[in-house]
């Protein structure tokens, strides 16, 4: 898609967060159309450069960092001098959007909490993504992924019911809450363009984890407080009845989502299944439904049990890893995967933007900055 | 103002990933139409966990349909149909989440609408798109968390593959709806013209994996390994993970392992000195750990860690949480009611807008509950 029929062309960003939740806002913002420009502190810059997946090192940048602040660019100063504020300021005087994820009172020691800059602009809109609010015991506490994930409850839902607390192994709620904190950002953009107001946009990742969670939490608040159960095995949804889950078949796994017992049974052979009649049951009875049909689908390969179940339109699939379902035609067509490049010449492949707008995908080559890339040029075109 | 108000969304989609789209929207200022099958209303209605019920209803329907009316219109009617097209002149956005090929067979395509109302954002939900051989297949949570990789992430290595326990897919399908949508909404600012915005659940569920995927992309593409035991995530070197302790479990995140071991008061095996170990030798490190960390209560390692700042959590569950004041100052709950009185506690939209939380008394519709209001508001 060409640059200039992006939605957000022309919408500027001032983007000081660090590590994940809110960069992952800006991240999306800019694949929309908007520039980003990365505050960034001097020596270390982003945190999340030196935050290493696997110990992977990417043209001398963490795997993590490269994919999270491609499509931006990097401005280097200290906001503790006050030439380096009156710089930021300028700044933001032309810009449309501030977003900052820092702990509690060190966006004012900075000197950029909201009260500050919409003295500067009064028109901007002001994001900010904290860990667990702004008020009560824990605000202060970090808003690091995994923990919101122990906080909230989350790690009840997953695995099987033995298995302790299992967190989802990749971080949703510093994803999800930058996700909302980019919708209130938009909102309020679109808001703007009526009314000419500027806002404060405000995201916890606490917030966020319990929104994610609404079916679950609703549904203690209804059955009275009742615990969290799993399933004993082949668990998927703690609050679904069989079949929901994942089984082992004789060479590989499959994924069965909702269908009626009986008529599974009917469908796969496994006359056991027929003496759970009753809707009510599948939940019930869960348990020992699932370990008759987990010794069942073992006997046989995952393309045999698919061979029956997909015509009859039972909702299944067969598992995958990354390298199986990239090889498949279904993932090709998608174009899903989009190489970027850094200013230096240094190419890499990443993931492009999930939305499709008017038939075109929104992609970039660009990749992410070297710290302080771009301060000469951003302090001549902006005159700072 | 709320940021939303004055847009109107028809909302043709069902069961989560679209109507989830469309209750953040909803509770974003705009108003939100249902338009369902006559008397059944939209499929969801029957999707029930732990068999709970509001009304004819299932509560996680009414947990994802709350503050939206509902319109019942039977589009394979022709007269039904027309009425329809005079709501989407005057609408601003419609969701819809039907099998490629069923909106042009109803006479509800982009080209159709786009013709109707040109100003109009057109929001599709897919499975996995609406090209290429799976085009056609049910597009499930469950079964995009399967084929997506998703599933490798998550439990211990010797775990079966692992889904994540709640709605992942349609959950951030539906935030990646209405993503596009507002900026559609920012763009049309611009040219007066709408927009057609869709998205799939695998598309998005690939999004949610976009470090690890780029990681193993640059990596030689090595696929993940999950730790042997306590695993949190898969590419993130020891501590990193869940451990038990002597009445329950900890979480321990981001912790450089030396100042975890002085904390707790041992020594560091020389084996494990050297920082590049700490992802290599994962389980060993992991195994060390667990047997001295089990010796004593949470509340024990926790008032250590938190003291040093070092990145660690109790475990919760709904009961601690919800019970906890650091969740009561949130005021994240609040109470819905149907226009039959009844009542259903619920969690709030978790944005707040110019120091705001956005609450809404209104619970979800009937089918057909609005359509007398609507057919008069609209002139159908």
């Amino acid at each position: 898609m060409n640059k200039i029929n992006k939605p957000l062309d022309g919408i500027l960003v001032v983007d000081f967060s660090q590590y994940l939740s809110a960069p992952s806002a800006s991240l999306r913002l800019a694949d929309l159309g908007a520039r980003v420009i990365k505050i960034e502190q001097p020596e270390t810059g982003d945190l999340c450069r030196d935050l290493y997946f696997s110990n992977l090192v990417i043209n001398g940048q963490s795997s993590m960092f490269q994919a999270i602040n491609r499509n931006k660019q990097s401005y280097q100063v200290n906001l503790k001098s006050d030439e380096g504020r009156e710089k930021v300021y300028k700044l933001i005087k032309q810009a449309d959007i501030v977003i900052q994820n820092f702990r509690p009172d060190v966006a004012e020691r900075l000197g950029i909490d909201f009260d500050t800059i919409k003295g500067i602009k009064s028109d901007i809109i002001y994001a900010e993504l904290s860990g667990y609010g702004k008020e009560g015991v824990w605000k202060n506490k970090p808003g690091l992924d995994m923990l919101l994930q122990a906080v909230s409850g989350l790690t009840q839902l997953n695995g099987n019911q033995n298995a302790g607390p299992v967190p989802i192994g990749l971080a949703v709620i510093d994803i999800l809450s930058g996700a909302h904190l980019c919708q209130g950002v938009l909102a309020c953009l679109h808001r703007k363009l009526n009314t000419g107001e500027g806002a404060r946009v405000e995201v916890s990742m606490l917030e966020s984890a319990l929104e994610y969670q609404f079916e679950s939490v609703t549904a203690f608040f209804r059955d009275g407080g009742e615990p969290t159960i799993r399933a004993k095995s082949n668990s998927a949804h703690a609050y679904l009845g069989a079949p929901y889950g994942i089984y082992q078949t004789k060479n590989g796994y499959i994924a069965l989502a909702m269908g009626q017992i009986p008529f599974l049974g009917e469908l796969l052979s496994c006359d056991a299944l027929l003496n759970y009649p009753e809707v009510e049951s599948w939940f019930t009875q869960r348990d020992e439904i699932k370990d008759i049909l987990g010794d069942h689908l073992k006997t046989k390969d995952t393309q045999d049990w698919l061979n029956v179940l997909e015509p009859a339109d039972i909702w299944c699939a067969e598992i995958m890893d990354w390298k199986t379902l990239f090889d498949t035609e279904a993932f090709k067509i998608l174009k899903m995967i989009q190489e970027v490049e850094m200013s230096d010449g240094y190419k890499s492949k990443t993931t492009r933007c999930p939305i499709e707008i008017n038939n075109e995908y929104l992609t970039s080559e660009i990749g992410a900055p070297f710290l302080g890339e771009h301060n000469n040029s951003i302090e001549k075109e902006f005159s700072l | 103002m709320l940021p939303l108000k004055g847009i109107t969304v028809l909302e043709f989609a069902q069961f989560m990933a679209g109507p989830s789209a469309g209750l953040k929207m909803a509770d974003l200022g705009a108003r939100v139409i249902k338009i369902e099958r006559p008397g059944t209303g939209e499929a969801g209605r029957q999707i029930a966990i732990k068999n709970l019920f509001i009304d004819e209803s299932s509560m996680v329907f009414h947990t994802a349909n709350r503050n939206k009316q509902s319109y019942a219109a039977n589009l394979k009617d022709p007269n039904d149909l027309a009425k329809v097209k005079q709501l989407i002149a005057q609408a601003d956005v419609m969701t819809h989440n039907f099998r490629p090929g069923v909106m042009e067979k109803i006479g509800l395509d982009y080209d159709v609408v786009s013709a109707i109302n040109p100003r109009i954002i057109y929001g599709v939900v897919s499975g996995y798109s609406a090209k290429g051989p799976w085009a056609k297949k049910p597009g499930q949570d469950l079964l995009i968390q399967s084929l997506s990789g998703l599933v490798h992430l998550t439990g211990n290595a010797d775990d079966n593959p692992t889904a994540s326990g709640l709605a992942t897919s349609d959950i951030f399908t539906g935030v990646h709806l209405v993503q596009g949508i507002l900026a559609a909404l920012i763009g049309r600012h611009k040219t007066g013209k709408g927009a057609k915005v869709e998205v799939s659940l695998l598309e998005s569920t690939l999004d949610i994996q976009f470090e690890v995927i780029t990681t193993y992309l640059n990596d030689g593409n090595q696929l993940p390994q999950r730790a042997k035991q306590g695993s949190a995530h898969a590419y993130i070197k020891a501590p990193y993970g869940i451990y038990e302790t002597k009445d329950g479990h900890i979480a321990i995140a981001l912790v450089p392992l030396n100042e975890l071991t002085d904390a707790m008061g041992i020594q560091l095996p020389t084996e494990f000195a050297d920082k590049a170990t700490w992802f290599d030798k994962r389980d060993d490190i992991m195994a060390f750990l667990a047997p001295i960390l089990k010796k004593e209560n949470s509340k024990h390692w926790l008032d250590i860690f938190e003291a040093k700042d070092l990145f660690c959590s109790a475990v919760n569950t709904y009961k601690d949480l919800l019970n906890h004041e650091g969740y009561k100052a949130l005021k994240m709950d609040q109470e819905v009611e149907t226009s039959d009185g009844l009542k259903m506690k619920t969690t709030r939209c978790p944005i707040r807008i110019d120091g705001e939380r956005l609450f809404s008394r209104k619970s979800a519709p009937k089918p057909g509950e609005d359509n007398t209001i609507i057919e008069q508001e609209f002139n159908l």
